[in-house]
């Protein structure tokens, strides 16, 4: 008997289409820690959506959570349609995939607008340096000064996601690395319980067009130089889809514990010197010298208490919008009476 | 003075007094605000009861460039714009010249006294009226002082033509929403240059404004407002935009109307309005909206359409219901941003790369977009498909005599959405539920939305080629079934949209075809037509796809003229395109001048065309 969560569920319902990417691209470890967590956490998919935009990242979505209605959109404007959605119905969990190529060029307004805006989700960049789909053109996060076979030397400096995340008023800002399953799991559950925006900036190679050791986007890359922050445990009591209010407390030393409202923690263990993700302007300085000093730091770069959502600041209450009675979208025939008298 | 005294002091000399016939034109700077101005001009002759409309023809500029404010009095219910105007109130000195050399013979022209100006016509009637000197008696705050200067003029025109002071205060009041300062400060400037006009004008021509009663029942509107609030009582639930003249009004009006929608019981808004970063970020919140179960919607005109194609062909092909509202400017390009034209027809209604055709609706005026404001819902809902509505700037932004709205006579639509309970049925009687199945052979399949507690709810929306359990394929036979199955929708669209409007006379051999806001145009130059010997049927197209009555019309005809706003004259191409075999003698007559269509022009070009034949 396969293993059953709390829905009963057995980590195969999690599963859905067969991955059609290279045989050990990045992404589709991404996806199957995206299956693990769900299972674990016993997340209702009925309830999820999951979006992404164009490219070989933004296509994973067809791999996990065959029980959720799914959105592939259009080339980099992924972050409306979760806008609208979300906007539509505000009990939604959205989860949502993006590339280097579609969050960074194309979509990068979009990226830096949903994150002004606070939409409620967790929004994953499966980071691999390159444009994967359209055979591996350089993307706008790729090294300075790499050279590729086809499209020469790159002599531009690389965005960083996650910095941009950060100054664009993110509360919850991540970096990993796809060869790092079980700092992927944490993350995504605590993105999950996250109620605003959460940026995972996921370093995710792709093993066709860029892997080779010197790219700062390869496994041998990333398995040689990934230095974690923290070391991150997400502990869950009862895993509750509401998220709101989360307090964070510092504990005397070694780790940083964030309590969640649910009853979920986070706890940061402290691994070589001290980090404190509530800190902007540390994470600011931090990402500033791994850039220089070419680090590949990971873990929880950003955390901060979560301002109102977009919900909340286009004034709507707690009833989604499309759980209004039609009865209650039509104002009365005696409204438009009055109306019109006025006119006249 | 009342209106009756006013009337025994004229001296028409040398004509016969023209009563409620005429077409009065104000030329001011853009920002002086003259809006205010104008506007109780036109509500004092509505409340009058005489038929009236008021065109604003304004630059692309906030402050300081020309800008001219047309104001036509009919008491034959003549409602288009007339190119011609008797009345000239010259405001501006830089245009004057211009506007007096405009004028007919006989026509009056309205300036200010202290200009220096030498007198170019003999053959004008002109008023010089004291603009600084009676703003001087009074107290007015220097930021105010060239808004309420132009009540000077206002004054001047209700003595000289018969406006009564008590309507223009109670539009003062209407305007300022009954705040007793602003509505004191106008009103002592227009009662002041009333009574200096009355002690040192004489009336030499002869136009007059007397009460009647055409306009009891109707209400003054623009068609942006009017739209507005067909969205609220469509049950609009997300509007996302990007502020673009001439539709940002349109939006204003949702914002100035959502209060009605508050849910009685909690309170809680049932509205949301987004204002996006772009007009692609827009359509991209209302293509999620839409998917997710809202009724969603945006307004915006051609450079925010050009932004939108993209998504919209997504959403043709995903099948989405959204609403889009193109409050049509003058293009190419920025163009001519604030003026009216009628030039994206054809570009909406193939909007998206690859075969897409799009549903569009016509509105011809304030009480057509209101109807169509929530119509478009329903229909969007029921043929899940993005429904465009192509008002204009004319209508859109400009005051219109309208009737009053009528409260919408079928309820909300939802179309083929499938709740938990109703797929749970759904499955059991048909033993599956894939979404794009053409269970009924309309073309139209049942959707679920997220959230739906059901494990077989869930299905994958996707702009690449998909089969009818929605998922991926690249197979031909697929693709084609798929596109197959979109063009049988279309046919059902063409059996849903609202039916063109049709006045038919076998007897007559020629027919007009036209649509929007050429309404007025077409209606008075066909009875000056009918003065000429000439008779024509009319037929008025309200959406597209074209219905079928739209051929038997054409069929039914000798000749067939197509009246439209635009350069290439798109509606006349598309018929064309729609029934090759039947339009040979289908003309078109397009005029893109950027102003609202004529009566004089579309009476000229098929007077022209008839004469040659
Ligand atoms: C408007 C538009 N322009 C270009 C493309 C072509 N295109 C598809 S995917 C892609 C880049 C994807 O790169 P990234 O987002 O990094 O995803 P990856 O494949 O690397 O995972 C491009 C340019 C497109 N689909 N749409
Ligand atoms: S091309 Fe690269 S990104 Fe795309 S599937 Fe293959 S390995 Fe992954
Ligand atoms: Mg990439």
């Amino acid at each position: 008997m396969a293993k059953e969560n709390i829905l009963g569920l057995s980590r195969e319902d999690y599963k859905a289409g067969e991955t059609t990417l290279c045989p050990g691209c990045g992404h589709n470890s991404i996806s199957n820690q995206i299956i693990s967590i769900a299972f674990d956490l016993g997340l209702k998919q009925e309830n999820v959506i999951k979006m992404s935009g164009i490219g070989c990242s933004s296509k994973t979505p067809a791999y996990f959570l065959g029980r959720s209605h799914a959105f592939n959109a259009i080339h980099g404007r992924m972050p409306s349609v979760v806008t609208g959605a979300t906007t539509a119905n505000r009990s939604l969990t959205a989860i949502a995939v993006s590339g280097d190529g579609d969050s960074g060029s194309i979509g990068f307004g979009q990226f830096k607008h949903l994150i002004r805006r606070n939409v409620p989700m967790v929004y994953i960049i499966e980071n691999n340096g390159v444009y994967g789909l359209t055979k591996g053109q350089f993307s706008a996060t790729a090294d300075e000064g790499q050279t590729l076979k086809y499209y020469g030397t790159n002599d531009l400096p690389p965005i960083d996601l996650a910095l941009e995340a950060v100054i664009s008023g993110c509360t919850f800002v991540a970096r990993s690395f796809s060869g790092d399953s079980k700092q992927v799991q944490a993350l995504l559950k605590a993105a999950l319980s996250h109620n605003g925006t959460a940026v995972l900036d996921i370093i995710s190679p792709c093993v066709t067009f860029n892997n080779s050791p010197d790219s700062t986007k390869s496994y041998p890359y990333g398995k040689e130089h990934e230095v974690p922050l923290h070391d991150i445990e997400f502990f869950t009591p009862d895993f509750v889809a509401a998220r709101e209010e989360i307090t964070a407390e510092y504990d005397e030393g070694e780790a940083i514990t964030v309590e969640m409202h649910d009853g979920s923690h986070l706890r940061l263990k402290k691994v070589d010197e001290d980090y404190d993700p509530r800190s902007r302007a540390q994470a600011i300085t931090t990402l500033e010298r791994a850039y220089r000093e070419q680090l590949f730091l990971t873990g929880l770069l950003y955390y901060e208490e979560p301002r109102p959502t977009l919900a909340d600041t286009v004034g709507l209450g707690q009833t989604p919008l499309t759980q209004v009675e039609t009865s209650k979208l039509r104002p009365s025939r005696e409204a438009l009476a009055k109306l019109m008298q006025g006119m006249m | 003075m009342g209106v009756a005294d006013l009337q025994t002091e004229v001296q028409s000399g040398t004509s016969e007094r023209i009563v409620n016939d005429v077409a009065l034109m104000v030329a001011t700077k853009n920002g002086s605000g003259s809006q205010t101005s104008n506007n109780l001009i036109v509500r004092a002759l509505f409340k009058m009861g005489i038929p009236v409309n008021g065109k604003n023809l304004f630059p692309s500029n906030i402050k300081g460039l020309p800008t001219w404010y047309t104001i036509r009095a009919s008491k034959d219910g003549y409602i288009a714009r007339r190119e011609i105007t008797q009345i000239a109130v010259a405001m501006n000195e830089m245009t004057a010249a211009e506007d007096i050399a405009n004028l007919p013979a006989g026509g009056v022209c309205i300036l200010p006294g202290e200009w220096k100006w030498t007198q170019s016509r003999e053959d004008v009637v002109y008023y010089e009226i004291p603009v600084k000197e009676t703003l001087k008696q009074f107290d007015i705050p220097s930021e105010r002082r060239e808004q309420v200067g132009n009540m000077v003029y206002v004054g001047a025109v209700a003595w000289l033509f018969g406006l009564p002071l008590e309507i223009l205060h109670e539009g003062l009041m209407d305007n300022f929403k009954g705040k007793q300062k602003p509505v004191q400060m106008n009103y002592q400037v227009i009662e002041a240059a009333y009574q200096w006009a009355s002690e040192n004008l004489v009336k030499r021509d002869p136009f007059v404004f007397e009460p009647m009663d055409k306009t009891q029942g109707k209400i003054l509107i623009t068609g942006n407002e009017a739209a507005g609030l067909g969205a609220i009582f469509g049950g609009m639930t997300v509007t996302a935009w990007y502020p673009i003249t001439p539709s940002t009004s349109l939006v204003d009006s949702i914002l100035d109307y959502q209060h009605l929608r508050k849910d009685p019981e909690t309170g809680e808004n049932t509205v949301a309005v987004i204002q996006a970063e772009d007009e692609i970020a827009a359509i991209g919140m209302i293509a999620g909206a839409g998917w997710a179960g809202a009724r969603a919607m945006t307004a915006t005109s051609g450079p925010g359409i050009s932004l939108m194609a993209e998504f919209t062909g997504l959403a043709y092909f995903a099948e989405i219901p959204i609403v889009i509202w193109d409050v049509t400017r003058m293009g190419p390009s920025t163009g001519l941003p604030t003026r009216t034209s009628q030039g994206d027809i054809l570009f909406t209604y193939f909007l998206g790369h690859g075969d897409t055709r799009q549903v569009i609706l016509l509105p011809r005026d304030p009480a057509e977009c209101f109807t169509f404001g929530w119509q478009a819902f329903d229909l969007a809902d029921q043929l899940q498909t993005p429904v465009f509505v192509l008002s204009d700037l004319d209508i859109g932004m400009n005051n219109w005599m309208s009737d009053p709205f009528e409260y919408p006579d079928t309820p909300i639509q939802r179309g083929k959405l499938l709740d938990k309970e109703s797929l749970e049925a759904f499955i059991a009687d048909k033993g599956e539920w894939y979404r794009f199945r053409d269970y009924d052979k309309d073309g139209i399949g049942y959707r679920t939305v997220p959230g739906t507690d059901h494990p077989r709810a869930a299905f994958f929306t996707r702009g690449t080629g998909h089969n009818d359990r929605a998922v991926y394929s690249e197979r031909s036979d697929d693709w084609l079934q798929n596109m197959g199955r979109l063009r049988r929708k279309f046919e059902t669209a063409r059996t849903l949209v609202p039916k063109p409007e049709i006045e038919y006379d076998p007897a007559k051999e020629i027919g007009v075809i036209s649509f929007g806001s050429n309404d007025p145009a077409i209606r008075e130059a066909q009875d000056r037509l009918a003065a000429d010997g000439i008779h024509t049927n009319y037929l008025r197209i309200r959406a597209l796809p074209l219905a079928g009555e739209v051929q038997e019309f054409i069929q039914k005809h000798e000749r067939v003229y197509v009246v439209e706003n635009n350069f290439d004259g798109q509606m006349a191409q598309l018929l064309h395109m729609d029934m090759p075999e039947d339009t040979t003698h289908v003309r078109s007559l397009a005029l893109g001048d950027g102003l609202p269509m004529t009566p004089k022009w579309v009476h000229e070009q098929i007077l022209q065309r008839e004469q040659g034949n």
